[in-house]
This record gives structure tokens, sequence and C-alpha cells, in this order.
């Protein structure tokens, strides 16, 4: 029996079942794979906010833009960050007006960048989840262990179990069970997952093992068992990896952080410990951002949570489209609003 | 956006909307408006194009061979046999004789391949940070064939669409020498003339529909393309399309979709379904096309989009890429 068979045996009979998949690399490769249109009618695929570049605020991409402005500084950054609209504008549109911003793979490619450059200041933008930030931080410690002393980074890196804490507790979010990202609970481990009180899974990214997670979170739902699985066990430990998360204690402390759409979240988000303060370009580079509040009808809050999906937007597929986003779901490559706009909406 | 930026020169919606927004109002012709990749002009068929590609030495190819497969393939597509070639080289003061005697050999062997003649030029020098080492612009004239006439308005649902072999190993050779990734040997661009091949496929079956060398945008920009400028829908099939393992590895740990990824040695054709086989066959006798293979159908239904049928079953769109950040492929 094939995997999609064995999930409409299971799903038979049963109430109209969602499941989050919480991380963005889970959305495209759902989408990619076109797994929403093979479940049957009632189980249905709600993302989540595991997209990295979509909980960031506007202030951050403002803050970024007014770096970049500042003259011999040098803008780090992964690419999706480059089209994320502020509450003035995007990176991209800074780059073309004349600022310097460059496209790294790697946050270690930033000392390099910064070792080229003597005379001039990099600040890394240090966007990401747990996935990223051990890397982030060991540049941190390398920059430091060098004496790079051009190397500045801008941290809004965030972390997931909190968030997901934070949907269970939030009325409007009606989820049956997860499927938890694997590349975060590769460095958190299973265990940070515990607190879960609905059926989860830690899924790997191929379209089966998406599959083979869905086909779990139903017999869980079918016996009545609320518990953290792990379909992922070849990278994901239930301790997570230890060496990681010791050089994120090293670098970062824990501190409430804003995500867009979500609001203040407690202890979710990473700052760098104050003897790193040398790097940190909050402290080095003070800024006075003024707050100019967007009004737009984007409902980007409620896509991120799962409580609409991204055509019940006014804005979807009309004003916000890939090449003019309103809203970062729309910009970011594991945006919910840009995968259901690339990839979905085919019927036969 | 009142500046250019990358995305406009990337072949995919951005480029789009400048075409539309400034080329075609300003310049407006009936030869133009066919925004085919080379322009008809009776018996004749004209091109042109410019090759900024870093690095300039690639596996697989150079900037010279590059700069005049793409215009020759450009003119096959266009339904032609491409006869003479022009040449316009602009050097950064600096760059090294030696790599420039490089270029020049690998543009003549490309065009001996292709049978093209080299005939008039243009050299010109720029200061040192004014360009980056050496850009050329080559332009083509070919000859039309009789009886061909390449259109996506003569695509009707029911054809057939072909590639001619694995796709994004040009793109993805540029990519892996940019971010050091390390590729085996057998991975290379696939850069080279499609005009043998193109000329016994249309000899096989002259009423061949449509032809597209899928570069910039890959074939995902080309099947949005036909399907737009034809008003049909494209469904392929993800189980038949020819990609290489390592050109997949390369997607993974970049974020790209090999549909998308630049090709340099690549014709999509849309035929009719009753010569496809014999089209296909005709293909695979040709080292550019020992891979070829059918990978789906025109459609009725979802007129003007491209659909795929995945792996696991599922249905997808195929959308037209959106300038992603893969600056100076070609």
């Amino acid at each position: 029996m094939s995997l999609v068979e064995t999930i409409e045996n299971l799903a038979r009979g049963k109430k109209n079942l969602r499941f989050m998949e919480v991380c963005g690399t889970h959305t495209v490769s759902i989408f990619r794979a076109g797994i929403r249109n093979i479940l049957p009618e009632n189980v249905e695929l709600v993302s989540g906010p595991g997209c990295p570049v979509c909980v960031t605020c506007d202030e951050y991409i403002d803050a970024a833009i007014a770096y970049s402005k500042m003259d011999g500084v040098i803008i780090a950054t992964f690419g999706d960050m480059l089209k994320v609209p502020g509450s003035a504008g995007t990176l991209a549109e800074a780059a073309a007006a004349g600022a310097e911003v460059r496209v790294i793979y790697s946050p270690l490619d930033c000392i390099k960048i910064a070792l080229e450059n003597p005379t001039r200041r990099v600040i890394f933008l240090a966007v990401g989840f747990e996935t990223t930030a051990p890397t982030a931080a060991a540049t941190v410690l390398a920059a430091k262990a060098q004496g790079v002393r051009n190397l500045l980074f801008l941290s809004a890196q965030k972390l997931v179990p909190p968030a997901l804490k934070m949907l269970l507790a939030d009325s409007a979010v009606k989820v049956d069970g997860f499927l938890l990202p694997g590349h975060v609970a590769v460095v958190t481990g299973a265990d940070a997952f515990r607190f879960l009180e609905v059926p989860a899974v830690v899924a790997g990214f191929e379209p089966e093992e998406i599959l083979l997670a869905l086909v779990n979170l139903l017999r869980q739902v079918d016996a009545g068992r609320a518990e953290v699985a792990n379909e992922y066990k070849s990278v994901v430990k239930a301790e997570g990896n230890l060496a990681a998360k010791k050089i994120l204690a090293q670098v970062y402390e824990e501190v409430d952080a804003k995500w867009r759409g979500l609001g203040v979240i407690p202890k979710s988000g990473l700052r760098m410990r104050a003897e790193f303060a040398e790097f940190d370009a909050e402290k080095v580079l003070p800024l006075e951002i003024k707050k100019a509040a967007r009004r737009t009808a984007c409902r980007c809050g409620e896509v991120l949570r799962g409580v609409i999906s991204p055509t019940e937007c006014p804005l979807f597929g009309k004003a916000c489209q890939p090449l003019h986003a309103v809203g970062p779901c729309m910009i970011s490559v594991e945006g919910v609003c840009a995968a259901w706009y690339k990839y979905g909406g085919l019927r036969l | 956006m009142s500046k250019i930026t990358m995305a406009h020169g990337a072949g995919g919606k951005f480029s789009a909307d400048l075409i539309r927004e400034i080329i075609l109002p300003t310049f407006d012709n009936e030869f133009l408006s066919e925004l085919h990749d080379g322009a008809k002009l009776g018996k004749i068929a004209m091109t042109t194009d410019s090759y900024v590609i870093r690095p300039i030495f690639f596996r697989g190819g150079d900037i010279g061979k590059l700069s005049i497969c793409g215009t020759v393939n450009d003119l096959a597509v266009t339904g032609a046999v491409p006869r003479f070639i022009s040449a316009g080289v602009i050097l950064e003061e600096g760059f090294e004789l030696d790599d420039l005697k490089k270029i020049a050999a690998s543009m003549a062997e490309a065009a001996k391949e292709a049978g093209v003649k080299i005939v008039t030029g243009d050299t010109k020098v720029v200061g040192r940070g004014q360009a980056d080492g050496i850009f050329i612009n080559t332009a083509g004239v070919g000859e039309l064939l009789d009886g061909v006439d390449i259109s996506a308005k003569n695509v009707r649902a029911g054809m057939r669409v072909l590639i001619s072999g694995t796709i994004g190993e040009h793109a993805a050779t540029i990519l892996a020498e940019r971010h050091g990734l390390e590729l085996p040997a057998s991975v290379k661009s696939d850069c080279a003339p499609l005009n043998g091949m193109i000329l016994a496929m249309l000899n096989a079956e002259p009423k061949i529909a449509m032809l597209r060398d899928a570069t910039r945008g890959g074939v995902a920009a080309v099947l949005n393309e036909i399907a737009g400028a034809a008003g049909v829908g494209i469904l392929i099939d993800e189980k038949k399309i020819p990609v290489r393992g390592e050109v997949r590895g390369v997607c993974e740990i970049l974020g790209f979709d090999a549909l998308e990824l630049a090709n340099e040695g690549k014709v999509v054709a849309v035929v009719p379904a009753d010569s496809a086989e014999k089209i296909l066959s005709v293909m695979k006798n040709f080292a550019c096309g020992v891979n070829a293979a059918d990978i789906g159908e025109v459609t009725e239904k979802f007129a003007g989009r491209v659909g795929l049928r995945t792996q696991i079953g599922g249905l997808r769109i195929v959308d037209m890429p959106v300038g992603n950040l893969v600056p100076r492929i070609c």
C-alpha cells in the first residue's frame, strides 16, 4: 500500500484534521511535491511561522537599510532578505541606490569580507532560527579569536519552541498536530518539543518523509495519543546537537522578542551577551529609528499563525505578488504566500 | 522602483516588464512584436545577444564559445540555418592578452562546429573598473527554411513537449564554481551549437510548432512564455524530466529548482503528437540530444499556465521565475 493510500485509510471517517507544518522548508517541499492536493479532503495542512524572513519585523529591515546608507558600511546578508519591505523600501532598492549589499551563503564568509576590506565596516544581518544561529555564533567566536575589528552583527535570531507554545495558547489557532521542523530539531533535539500537548512528529524534507510523518500523526490521532515522535532519526537526536547548543549559550542570551504577526514572545529571541558587545551593531552603532507604522490590509499575522490561508487575504495575488510584495510571506522563498502563489491553485 | 536592479537581467518577470514597458512601445514594429529569440525578416532571420558571464572560463566552455553558440541557437530556434555572425568585444584595461587569444580561438572553433562565419566585428577598450574583464556582443544572420513556421500561434492542445537532454547543467556548473562546490568532472556546462540537430528535426517534421533554447529562466520560463503566447496550458511530468543527480544536489544545497536553471545547449520543442517519437529518435542521433525526452503535453485546461505532475502524483504550478539571484550566468 502506498503512503498516500495509508493516509486515506487512516483518515477515513475522522473529523476534519488540521496539521501545521512549522518550517518554511517543509512548506516549500509540500507545495513542490503537490502534497496538499493528494491528501484526503478531511486532512488539511496549514503553514506556521517557520520562515525566519517572514517573522522579521519592519523595524529590523529599517535598521538594516539605515546601516547600509552609512559611509563605509558593507551589509552582508542571506539573499532572501534583499526584497523584504521595511516601512520605507527594501535592501535591494538601497543597493540599486548605491549601498553595498553582499549576498552570502554562510556567516563565515563575513570574516573574509571584513579582512579584505579593513577600512570598511561589515554588518551581518543575523536572521534565522536554531538552524543558522550556531554558525552565526561560531562566526562571532572566530572573529573574536582572530581579532577582526570591523565585523558587526545585527541579531534578530529566534527560537522555535517558544513560538509553538504561544500558538497552542492562542484560541484562534486550531491545530490537531505539528509536523516539527527537522533542521531546527537537529540542534534543539526532539525533546525540546515535549511540552506540546498535541500529536507531533519531527519530519524530514523529502516528499516521502513528509507523508511518513503524516501517517505517524494520523496513527497518534487514531490511538488518542499525543507524543513527540521522531521520523528523522538519521539526523535528529533526542538531546540535539550539544556542541551547537553550547556555543549558542556562550554567545547569546534568551530575550523576549517581537515576531511579525505574533507580537512579543517571551524568551524567544537571541541577544549577544555583554562580553561580545564589540561585535553587536546595536551597541557599537546605536540608531534612532523612527517608528513609521505601515498601514496595509496585509494579513501576514493571521497567515503566519495558520488562522487563515493566504487566499483569504484581500491582497493575495492582487496588490501583493512576488514582484511587488506587501508582506514578507510573499517575498521569502520559504514564505507561505509565495509558495501558494508559485505552486498552488492548479486544478485539472 | 526607479532604478535597474539585478533582477531586471534575470530573464524572469522583471525582464518581461522591461520589454513590455520600455522596449516594445518605444521601438514598436511588426518584426519586433513576435518577441521570439530572433526576428524573421522575409527570407532571413536575425538575432543579437550580449555575453557578460562570470567566470569567463568555466567547465565546458568559456565566454567565447558561449557567444557563438548562444547566437547560433537563437537563429536555429527561429527556424533558420545560421550563416554569418558579427562580434563586438568590450575589453577592460589590463585584461590578459593570452586570455583574449584563448577566447578568440574558442569562438573560431565553435563557429567551425556550427558551420557559421564570423564576418565583421569591433573592439573597444574601456578603463580599469569600467567593465569586468571582457564583454562580448554577437549578432547573427541566417536563412529561414522554406515550409517551416516556428510560432506560438501554431501550438495546439494535444501536442507533445520535448526537451533535448538533461537540464540545468550550465547554471549548476557556474553556481558550483562561484560557491566553491566540488562537482564530479563529468558535470560541465552544456554549452553547444544546436543548429545541426534542429535542422535534422525540421527535416524530419517541418510542422514543428515551436522551438526555444532554454537559457535564462530555464525550462520553466520558456514553457510559461509558450503557454502565455499560445493561450494553452502545458502539463509536464516530473518523472520524465531528465536531470542529473549532481545537478539535483547543487539545487538542494543552494535552494534552486532545476526547471529554473539556465541551459546553453538545450532546446524545448512543441511538436505534433504523431511525430513526437520520430523527432525524438532524430534528436538521439546527436551528441547534444542523446538524453532527449518527451516530458509532457499541451492542454486546453489551465490556459496560460504550466503544471507539473510530481513524482508522488501531486500537481503543482511551474511559475515564471521571478528574477532569482543568479546574476551573469550568460
